[in-house]
């Protein structure tokens, strides 16, 4: 199946639904192209057991009420190529789906940094941990623990309280003179200030440490209980369950693979000017993929490209004030929720890297050339293509060339049924 | 700084001459301009297979080496076999004929009807009428067997120098990039970029595509390879494609075959990975459901006669030849540095090195 | 609440309509399957990045993390 639209939008985070909507109203035609279940992305992701909020469902009627815009939910990027186009996977089959342009939002991920017991059942990441609750995962009851940096590990803790979790502690890696200095800024955000301030109340009573980390997890066929190390005190606190983030890095497998040119920090982000337009004409980029920066900024980023590609250039420059200003809180929380180094010490020559070829940090600083890693330890040769291993070593050991862009812009972008492949060329215009 | 021996190009050729070298006593030096095993060795299959004619006496005699090979673990050798796949009951004669090839060498082979074909491996197409099983052949991690190379090159006293190019042969040595010159014996094996420094010896980039999937549960034990390769890998105008699986340890698989000559570009070509996967569905369709994980490609070096050249180039003062042994590099690695180190050092040799002899093309 | 019942190594599971079918898994085990060397491993990312949460549906080889529980499907782990 090919499907033409006037414009494809990759993700329907708050990025890629601002730009639908903006572009459905301008009167052009969208393809909505996420690999939820549901539109809203990570953060409007609906709790099942909840009520549905009052925006999750303004955005479906909204979605399902505009005839210009069709939703495809649950596919997988497999390939793309300049034209543009997108070859998805879903349970159903392959699609290629096809546009004058192109808005790239599909979002970020999790940063990982391992430590001794990171892979044993029952840690997660805050956000996955958060995403599962909401769906329906069974925390009701149990002990849960959360730890790394910023404001996500409140916002997924705040979450579980509300399933009926508890919350044993919250470990924060910042000091707390630091946390101080950015709440003192948050007036000038006050929907973020709101925020903080209900998730506060809701977590009241529950211990937050700051300046403290998790140096381990401990348990034999799952999780049972953490080590916690503040300002050199150790103490072990049993839990169920150990949700950890250390902020978000952007998804960028699509982008590169699409000739788009990437700024590295160390972790690659799609470079846009101010209308959002990436180096590859016709191409635009909104949301996490440009620098992490919030749900806000994702919702003016999204609102500028739909203007920018429907050719509504002063309403898209009009927004600039704003972009700005919301740029400005992304950066807040960078600064003052930065990582701190022995965060990237707590890995051991036998905690793996690599979880999906159980590659120990041990193995790889084994490898005298750097550069050979990937192909003699089998580092990032799973089936995630090195999502999670790629960025954690980035962090832990910065320089070692493990893979090229070259190597991670080729198909398939996702584990892709060898069918699909097979298939896809022959949609492929005659070239 | 003088030198016994100067190998250039740090592949499987290379890392297997600069093993036997130093073994042998010679003071050798390999350089490698990238890292080991980054260019041909690293995307192949690692199949160590007895495939044709002209190489046959080189591969048989490469593959005893291969087994007699010191902590062979370490190159995660594996004695899968060989299975030829006739598509056709017309295949079949040519199969007979291969096996009796393989038997004037003392290769063992065993001609399985459909029956056979399909009790040892059941994912097979149920109209396949039968095969050729050869057991002595052998499938090993080519990254990791360089690195064992190496390894034994270095413990007998050889240098590595990686990340050095050689820009010149002087004449009794070479320049590196960085002005630097090491005089000795020279030996290239650079594989497709061989002819770089030694241009009368031609040799030809053959693209390869080559997919792996993800791990999972397969009764697949044997590499896999269509009865249609034995013939049909020779064409060079167009992409050819051959079904040609590989189970590796752990359940997954490497599935291939493609070659394109006259190309350079390095990018995943989607027509022909559909035409590879079309023609692997037709042998094994049951992989339509797999899952791919990475597709990459790699370039063989083809030389016009399809032989490798082993041996000293005429003209040039102490310079030898190992390169161009096409899709048979790995297989032929430890006989062709065996054959080499015999003729630098004047030793008797096991086997007629005048077809590898780079006289050929520079008399043609 | 609407609920669907559906099977998870064999075991009668009844959750709520729009449950993921991680979520569903998760009341029967905490190991989803094991990994290269044998060590247990659940979902990490829960977002489909990390592939840990990779099971069959109905046979079909899914992630659980994107996937709903439906009515009388039969989920495998320890694929």
């Amino acid at each position: 199946m090919t499907e033409h639209f006037d414009v494809l939008i990759l993700g329907a985070g708050p990025a890629g639904l601002a730009a639908a909507e903006t572009l459905a109203h301008a009167g052009r035609t969208v393809g909505l192209v996420d690999e939820q279940t549901d539109p809203g992305g990570q953060i409007g992701r609906r709790a099942i057991r909840q009520r549905p909020g009052r925006a999750f469902r303004k955005t479906l009627t909204r979605l399902r009420a505009n005839d210009r815009i069709t939703y495809f939910p649950s596919q997988r990027v497999v390939d793309c190529d300049p034209h543009p186009a997108l070859v998805t996977e879903s349970d159903l089959g392959y699609t290629r789906l096809t546009g004058a342009s192109l808005i790239l939002a599909p979002g970020a991920r999790e940063l990982v940094l391992p430590f001794p017991g990171w892979t044993l059942p029952g840690v997660l990441g805050a956000g996955g941990l958060q995403a599962l609750t909401k769906s329906g995962w069974p925390v009701r009851g149990r002990n849960v623990v959360f730890a790394g940096s910023g404001p996500l590990l409140i916002a997924s803790a705040h979450t579980l309280k509300k399933e009926g979790a508890r919350i044993r502690v919250i470990v924060e890696q910042t000091a707390r003179r630091e946390i101080a200095r950015f709440v003192a800024k948050l007036p000038a955000w006050p929907s973020k200030a709101i925020q903080t301030l209900t998730f506060t109340l809701g977590l009241a009573g529950i211990p937050y440490y700051t300046d403290a980390w998790v140096t381990e997890a401990l348990g034999e066929e799952r999780l049972e209980a953490v080590r916690i190390v503040q300002r050199g005190r150790s103490s072990v606190v049993s839990c169920d369950f150990l949700g950890t983030s250390l902020g978000l890095i952007p998804n960028v497998e699509v982008a590169l693979r699409l000739g788009c040119a990437l700024s590295h920090d160390p972790h690659p982000t799609v470079r846009v000017d101010s209308l959002q337009a990436t180096s590859q004409p016709g191409i635009y980029a909104a949301g996490e993929i440009t620098g992490i920066g919030g749900a806000e900024l994702a919702r003016l980023e999204g609102t500028i490209a739909g203007h920018a590609v429907a050719g509504e250039l002063s309403k898209a420059r009009a927004l600039a004030p704003r972009h700005a200003h919301w740029a400005r809180f992304g950066a807040e929380v960078a600064r003052h929720f930065a990582l701190r180094d022995p965060l990237r010490e707590l890995a051991g020559s036998q905690t793996i890297l690599c979880r999906c070829e159980d590659v120990t940090l041990g193995e790889i600083d084994a490898v005298a050339d750097t550069g050979s890693i990937k192909l003699l330890t089998r580092l990032g040769m799973g089936p995630c293509q090195g999502r999670i291993c790629r960025a954690a070593l980035a962090e832990l050991r910065p320089g070692y060339g493990t893979v090229t862009p070259s190597e991670i812009s080729r198909p398939p972008l996702f584990p892709a049924r060898l069918d699909t492949l097979a298939d896809q060329a022959l949609k492929e215009p005659s070239s | 700084m003088s030198h016994d021996l100067i190998v250039i190009g740090g592949g499987i050729v290379g890392a297997a001459i600069a093993s036997t070298a130093s073994e042998a006593g010679l003071r050798t030096t390999l350089i490698e301009s990238a890292l080991p095993a980054t260019g041909a060795t690293g995307s192949g299959m690692g199949h160590l297979v007895i495939l044709d004619d002209a190489l046959l006496a080189l591969s048989v005699r490469s593959l005893e080496l291969w087994r007699t090979l010191p902590d062979r673990p370490g190159t995660e050798y594996r004695n899968t076999g060989t299975i030829w796949i006739a598509e056709t009951e017309d295949d079949l004669p040519g199969l007979e004929e291969q096996s009796l090839h393989l038997a004037t060498h003392q290769v063992a082979s065993h001609l399985l009807d459909h029956r056979d074909l399909h009790a040892l491996e059941p994912d097979l197409a149920g109209d396949l009428p039968g095969g050729l099983l050869v057991p002595g052949d052998a499938t090993v991690y080519a990254p990791k067997a360089v690195a064992h190379l190496l390894g034994r090159a270095r413990r007998a006293g050889a240098h590595l120098l990686l990340g050095q190019k050689v820009v010149a042969l002087t004449g009794g040595g070479v320049r590196l990039a960085d002005g630097e010159k090491l005089t000795g014996v020279v030996v290239v094996a650079t594989g497709p970029s061989g002819s770089e420094l030694l241009p009368e010896l031609p040799v030809m980039p053959r693209k390869g595509h080559l997919v792996v999937t993800e791990r999972a549960p397969s009764t697949i034990t044997h590499q896999l390879v269509e009865a249609g390769y034995l013939h049909g890998v020779r064409e060079t105008r167009h992409a050819t494609v051959a079904m040609n699986v590989q189970p590796r340890p752990g359940g997954q698989l490497l599935v291939g075959s493609s070659r394109e000559s006259g190309i350079q570009d390095r990018a995943v070509s989607v027509s022909v990975v559909s035409r590879m996967l079309m023609r692997v569905f037709r042998f094994l369709p049951a992989l339509r459901e797999r899952k791919a994980i990475r597709i990459w490609t790699g370039f063989r070096p083809a030389t016009p006669d399809g032989l490798p050249f082993i041996g000293q180039v005429p003209g040039r003062t102490d310079v030898w030849a190992a390169f161009g042994h096409e899709g048979l590099g790995i297989t032929t690695a430890l006989g062709t540095a065996e054959l080499l180190v015999d003729l630098l050092l004047n030793r008797p040799v096991r086997l007629d090195p005048k077809p590898f002899n780079p006289a050929r093309a520079i008399e043609a | 609440m609407k609920t669907v019942t559906l099977t998870v190594n064999g075991i009668p599971v009844t959750v709520p309509e729009g449950t993921s079918a991680a979520a569903a898994i998760a009341t029967v085990t905490d190991v989803f399957h094991r990994s290269v060397r044998g060590a247990p491993r659940g979902p990490y990312c829960g977002m489909g990045q990390c592939f840990e949460c990779r099971i069959r549906i109905d046979g079909w080889r899914m992630l659980a993390c994107l996937a709903r529980a439906t009515a009388g499907v039969a989920i495998t782990t320890d694929d």
